[in-house]
């Protein structure tokens, strides 16, 4: 039911800035929430928790519990590569690998040992196709990715996630740069995508925030001011602040 | 108002543009001067000769492969020690250290960049091939060896510096790219990060190698400078002489016009010769790369 269960979490980075505040949130299997709000909320900080990225940036404090399926993946004993490979990233920017493209998707797996060939075949065929990119890109896989269209390079970051076969995938403003055809397309994967994964998205606007969202939480400088099921949120919200925001009163 | 402003622009312009001139005008003034006193060895001495193993001008023997060799074989050994010490260190100065060490070694390396190369030649001598003689139990420590280890700590800072700013310059993103993949850290470094950064490191190995074997001094100090040719795999143990230090040990007891002196800039011309093929290959390799990466990027 509950995939990621967040007890007060708290983060602060080493410059002293704070960025999340006692937050408590509970994220459900197969769906996608939005996590939104103005820049400097603390949205990235928290999806850079769920996989352990923040490791490599300056932090200095964090305090509470983060358990996916009931284990605290703060602890210091947990198998980071591990968890990272079980919760994908897709990040604002697309950054493919300076390789081919089905090198690109089949990065992750040789990092993980794997050599079959037809099994990483397989999960090319299979990942570009759950991307939404196998029409386009299934006759020259051997092509360098770094040759395709920004929103092309966009959904191969989204394979190449998938290709791990993840449980939890994290998308921090994944169509930040992309034209409305590619944001389109992308969204449309995410819809299918969550039939079998927890989604999180980090939307990069309130529109795409209210499209996609199954449940939305609305942080406001590294607090979370309110969580809800997505359509109660973007139509009826419970606070003041919230509904500003997404009225456009500010932000 | 305005025509002064042009006025400027003019000279300004003018100016920049005789200076790159300038420069390739002075390698070409060079390349001529060293052609107009080194060709006429070619008249004066047998290509046998040339050709021949045995340098003693004395008696005409101009044999200048031994000191090719010698060159060739105290660089290549400098390159091993060099090349991996110095991407090494450029790795973990850029991804593996803390950033207080970080803040203290790259300005110590650049200060070992910055050592006279007589200076590290005076260590060779007293403390270097002192101990390579007993540790090593040779006839002599003044080896090629030593000079491939002298010549290798030369270089290093050279590979380290250029190296690491190149490293730098990979994005952060493609470490999280690889990172959120599940990709350990040397996973990282050794598929994305060195990739990336693979022109530039191109770049610093192939300086590190144009330092070596344009060094004169120190391989003077610690070589030996006997012109023995160097083919077999123990020459590295025995004495040598490198192009650069016979031309810098005998050309201030020439006969300014005689057949030695000529030869002496004939070697000149074999070290220029080789070292632009060095750079040429090295250039083609990184410009293959670029425009590949140019064509892809259009």
């Amino acid at each position: 039911m509950y995939k990621i269960i967040i007890e007060n979490l708290s983060i602060q980075y080493s410059d002293g800035t704070e960025s999340l505040r006692n937050i408590s949130l509970n994220i459900r299997d197969k769906a996608v929430t939005v996590l939104f709000g103005p820049a400097g909320g603390g949205k990235s900080t928290l999806l850079r928790c769920l996989n352990r990225l923040n490791d490599l940036t300056e932090v200095s404090n964090s305090s509470g519990r983060v358990l996916i399926d009931g284990e605290n993946i703060l602890d210091p004993k947990t198998d980071v590569i591990a968890l990272r490979r079980k919760v994908g990233m897709v990040f604002a920017r697309p950054v493919v690998l300076p390789l081919s493209i089905r090198g690109n998707l089949t990065y992750g797996l040789e990092l993980a040992g794997e050599t079959r060939r037809s099994v990483l075949d397989e999960a090319v065929e299979r990942s570009l196709k759950l991307a939404a990119i196998w029409d386009e890109v299934h006759d020259r896989l051997d092509d360098p990715a770094i040759a395709l269209s920004g929103g092309q390079q966009q959904r191969i970051c989204l394979a190449r996630v998938l290709a791990l076969q993840p449980e939890i995938i994290l998308l921090d403003e994944p169509t930040s740069g992309l034209d409305p055809i590619s944001t389109g397309k992308v969204e449309a994967a995410l819809i299918e995508l969550k039939k079998e994964y927890t989604v999180i998205l980090v939307p990069h606007s309130v529109q795409q925030a209210g499209r996609t969202a199954d449940h939305a939480a609305f942080f406001l400088q590294g607090e979370l001011v309110e969580y809800d099921e997505g359509k109660k949120l973007f139509t009826a919200p419970k606070e003041k602040r919230t509904e500003d925001y997404i009225t456009g009163r500010f932000g | 108002m305005e025509k002064s402003l042009n006025w400027r622009e003019f000279i300004i312009t003018r100016l920049i543009k005789a200076s790159g001139y300038s420069a390739i005008l002075f390698v070409a003034l060079i390349f001529f001067f060293l052609v107009r006193e080194g060709l006429p060895t070619l008249g004066e001495v047998e290509l046998k000769s040339l050709t021949g193993t045995r340098w003693y001008p004395i008696e005409d023997y101009f044999g200048i492969l031994p000191l090719i060799t010698g060159s060739l074989i105290i660089t290549i050994g400098a390159g091993l020690i060099a090349v991996p010490f110095g991407i090494g260190t450029a790795v973990y100065i850029s991804e593996i250290a803390p950033r207080w060490v970080r803040e203290i070694l790259k300005p110590l390396v650049e200060l070992l960049g910055g050592l006279p190369s007589v200076v590290l030649g005076f260590l060779g001598i007293l403390v270097l091939s002192p101990f390579l003689r007993v540790f090593l139990d040779l006839p002599t420590g003044l080896t090629a060896l030593a000079g491939s280890i002298l010549l290798g700590a030369i270089s290093v800072p050279t590979v380290v510096s250029v190296a690491e700013d190149a490293l730098d310059s990979v994005p952060r993103s493609y470490r999280e790219g690889a990172w959120a993949l599940g990709a350990t850290r040397w996973q990282t470094i050794w598929r994305v990060t060195l990739p990336a950064a693979r022109s530039g490191v191109l770049t610093a190995v192939m300086l590190g190698v144009g330092r070596s074997i344009g060094e004169t001094m120190t391989v003077m100090m610690v070589t030996g400078n006997a012109p023995v040719l160097a083919v077999k795999l123990g020459s590295i143990f025995s004495p040598v002489r490198t192009m650069t230090a016979t031309i810098a040990a005998e050309m201030g007891e020439v006969a300014n016009g005689s057949t030695h002196y000529h030869v002496l800039f004939f070697i000149g011309m074999v070290l220029f010769l080789i070292s632009l093929a060095v750079n040429i290959a090295a250039s083609s390799v990184v410009f293959r790369a670029r425009k590949r990466a140019e064509r892809i990027l259009s």
